[in-house]
């Protein structure tokens, strides 16, 4: 709306000195001489979105509904819902649905969100130093490759690794993480690769809430945890919902970190859908079936980016 | 120099401020080692002839394990793969997202808004989950193991939020230049070129760098749609290195694994301060 305003006052302002008969119904800036053309610029993204992203996308709706095998593409035949119904029915797919539950809340939710939030906080309140290098460290682990992250994660929660050294050293029995539990363990490790991002979000919302107010709630009384909770978190309730949307639909998509780590094993305990979904159309060359899974999988990445767009609306 | 001043601006709760200092300060530390044990390890290794799993001082630092990987296979044919992959594929997506920006930023249409949520929507979609039907479609059409293919595809999974964030830093430049631009008779593309474009030049690099950064560091889009060795990007590379080694030289692993992460370090260090204080990522995240 106040767009459209400074639009229209533009217009009256630019088409005087331009020496355009303004028409009463445009509230428009620039003569019409360009307009039909003023668009095309538009077209080079268009089309390679539409080539490289609109057609693997209904490619997908198209083979999801298809025996496609990776030999012998030509003999695939529509099979209708069986993929989905097999899907359903399929341990191995329910384990993997499980797993990635299981992955999302730990990682994504309880991991990323709170740390980077409490993150977020202490930084405000630390000594410039310490500042400085946690922040960098956070960050470091943030844009490393994901192939060198999972590599190092690796490494820091193998049987002989740095994690079991660590614990030997404060006298905890050790573990053989990758082994027993390696959900946890890949959980673990996207919170160490992903919550720079929440970190940033976050500084950037407490930044943004104005000193008196927290200070009148401290003055009134307000112990930390009741400050938190009731003027704190309400004043950056927006960035708290499109961090855990950003976050949710990040962790869905994660595959090197947890192929690099365990390869979804051992006997697929760490298989969440994008390595199942891998698996199945890889490994058991079951294009159809994996395809199946991989538009599964956007459904719900799509469900999130919906109610991502609804709590952006105002803004777009 | 503006920075330890901020205390003093708010001399009404001078002890506030310090008072929570060493326990922010403890807590934050122990953050830190749990995040710095395992880079930790990869530098240690990296120096270290005969470094294992497990995080320990070499005990004769050497740049050995550099050296071993200092090839035309190891090392460089990779680096030049991503360099090539990544560069030509950043280099589309900046050209599409700063002329795709451009009238989203400064016409209004009826179809603008659906488009720009359209956008935005597909910033959100996991492009995991696409790359199955990805695989399908390259052998169909005969681009797979092509790396100009695979730069195409990594140009159009990175193009929405490109455009997203390239419009929030259009809106920013001023249109006063530009309608004088536009009265001397000037037509969209010189304007965008000379007077926009210019005027964002710290935008654009940001949108470049982040675009890039992304892409090198991307290992599943290469994984699956590039198969011959000479083709391969350091990010798969160095997952062979990594997988099929019958006894994995860590040492040499750690020092592949820091060639490779430098310049997408260095290139961070560039943008960090930009991206870090208005992480205003798609505009959205305000309080």
């Amino acid at each position: 709306m106040t767009a459209g305003a400074a639009g229209s006052a533009g217009a009256t302002r630019s088409a005087g000195p331009a020496g355009t008969t303004a028409t009463p119904r445009t509230p428009r800036r620039t003569p019409a001489r360009t307009r039909p053309l003023r668009w095309a610029p538009l077209v080079p993204a268009t089309v390679l979105l539409l080539l490289f992203l609109g057609g693997p996308l209904v490619y997908c709706v198209g083979i999801a509904f298809t025996d496609a095998q990776l030999t012998g593409q030509e003999s695939a035949s529509f099979v209708g819902l069986a993929n989905f119904r097999h899907a359903f029915g399929d341990p191995a797919f329910r384990n993997a649905v499980v797993l990635t539950l299981v992955f999302t809340v730990v990682s994504s939710v309880l991991g990323q969100n709170t740390l980077g939030l409490a993150l977020a906080g202490l930084l405000r309140r630390a000594s410039r130093p310490v500042r400085t290098l946690t922040g960098a460290l956070v960050i470091t682990a943030w844009v490393l490759p994901e192939i060198v992250a999972g590599f190092l994660l690796y490494t820091f929660f193998e049987r002989r690794g740095t994690l079991n050294a660590l614990l030997a050293w404060l006298h905890l029995p050790a573990q053989n993480w990758l082994f027993g539990l390696p959900i946890l363990a890949v959980s673990f490790a996207n919170v160490w690769r992903g919550t720079a991002f929440s970190m940033l979000i976050y500084s950037a919302a407490l930044a943004g809430i104005p000193t008196e107010i927290s200070e009148s709630a401290e003055v009134d009384g307000a112990g930390g945890l009741r400050r938190l909770w009731h003027i704190t978190l309400p004043m950056i309730r927006r960035s708290v919902g499109t961090n855990l949307m950003l976050n949710t639909l990040q962790t869905l998509s994660v595959f090197g970190l947890i192929w690099v780590m365990t390869r979804g094993g051992p006997g697929g305990r760490s298989q969440t859908l994008p390595v199942f979904m891998y698996d199945q159309a890889f490994t058991k060359s079951l294009i159809g079936y994996g395809t199946a899974v991989a538009l599964l999988l956007l459904v719900v990445g799509a469900l999130f980016s919906a109610v991502y767009l609804r709590l952006l609306r105002e803004e777009v | 120099m503006p920075l330890p001043r901020r205390p003093h601006a708010r001399r009404r709760a001078p002890s506030r401020r310090t008072r929570h200092r060493p326990a922010a300060d403890a807590a934050l530390l122990a953050v830190a080692v749990a995040f710095a044990a395992p880079l930790v390890w990869l530098v240690l290794s990296s120096l270290d002839a005969r470094a294992t799993l497990r995080v320990r001082l070499p005990r004769s630092p050497t740049l050995d394990n550099f050296s071993a990987v200092w090839t035309d296979e190891i090392t460089f044919t990779p680096m030049l793969n991503s360099l090539l992959i990544c560069g030509g594929a950043t280099l589309l997506t900046v050209v599409c997202a700063a002329l795709a920006a451009y009238p989203l930023s400064r016409f209004h249409a009826r179809f603008a808004r659906p488009y720009l949520l359209t956008i935005l929507f597909s910033t959100c979609l996991p492009i995991t989950a696409v790359m199955v039907p990805v695989y399908a479609l390259f052998v169909r059409v005969d681009l797979i193991d092509t790396q100009y293919g695979t730069a195409l595809f990594l140009a159009a999974a990175q193009l929405p939020f490109a455009i997203w964030l390239m419009k929030n830093f259009m809106d920013s430049v001023p249109r006063a230049l530009e309608e004088a631009a536009w009265t001397d008779g000037a037509s969209w593309g010189q304007t965008l070129l000379r007077v926009i474009l210019p005027l964002m030049g710290p935008g654009v690099g940001v949108v470049a760098i982040y675009t890039f950064i992304m892409m090198w560091g991307n290992f599943f889009v290469p994984f699956m749609l590039l198969l011959s060795p000479e083709q391969l990007p350091a990010s798969v590379s160095i997952f062979t290195f990594f997988g099929n080694y019958g006894a994995i030289a860590f040492g040499e692993l750690a020092a592949f694994s820091v060639l490779y992460s430098t310049p997408v370090l260095a290139l961070y260090l560039l943008i960090s301060r930009r991206l870090g204080s208005g992480f205003a990522l798609g505009g959205a995240v305000k309080g």
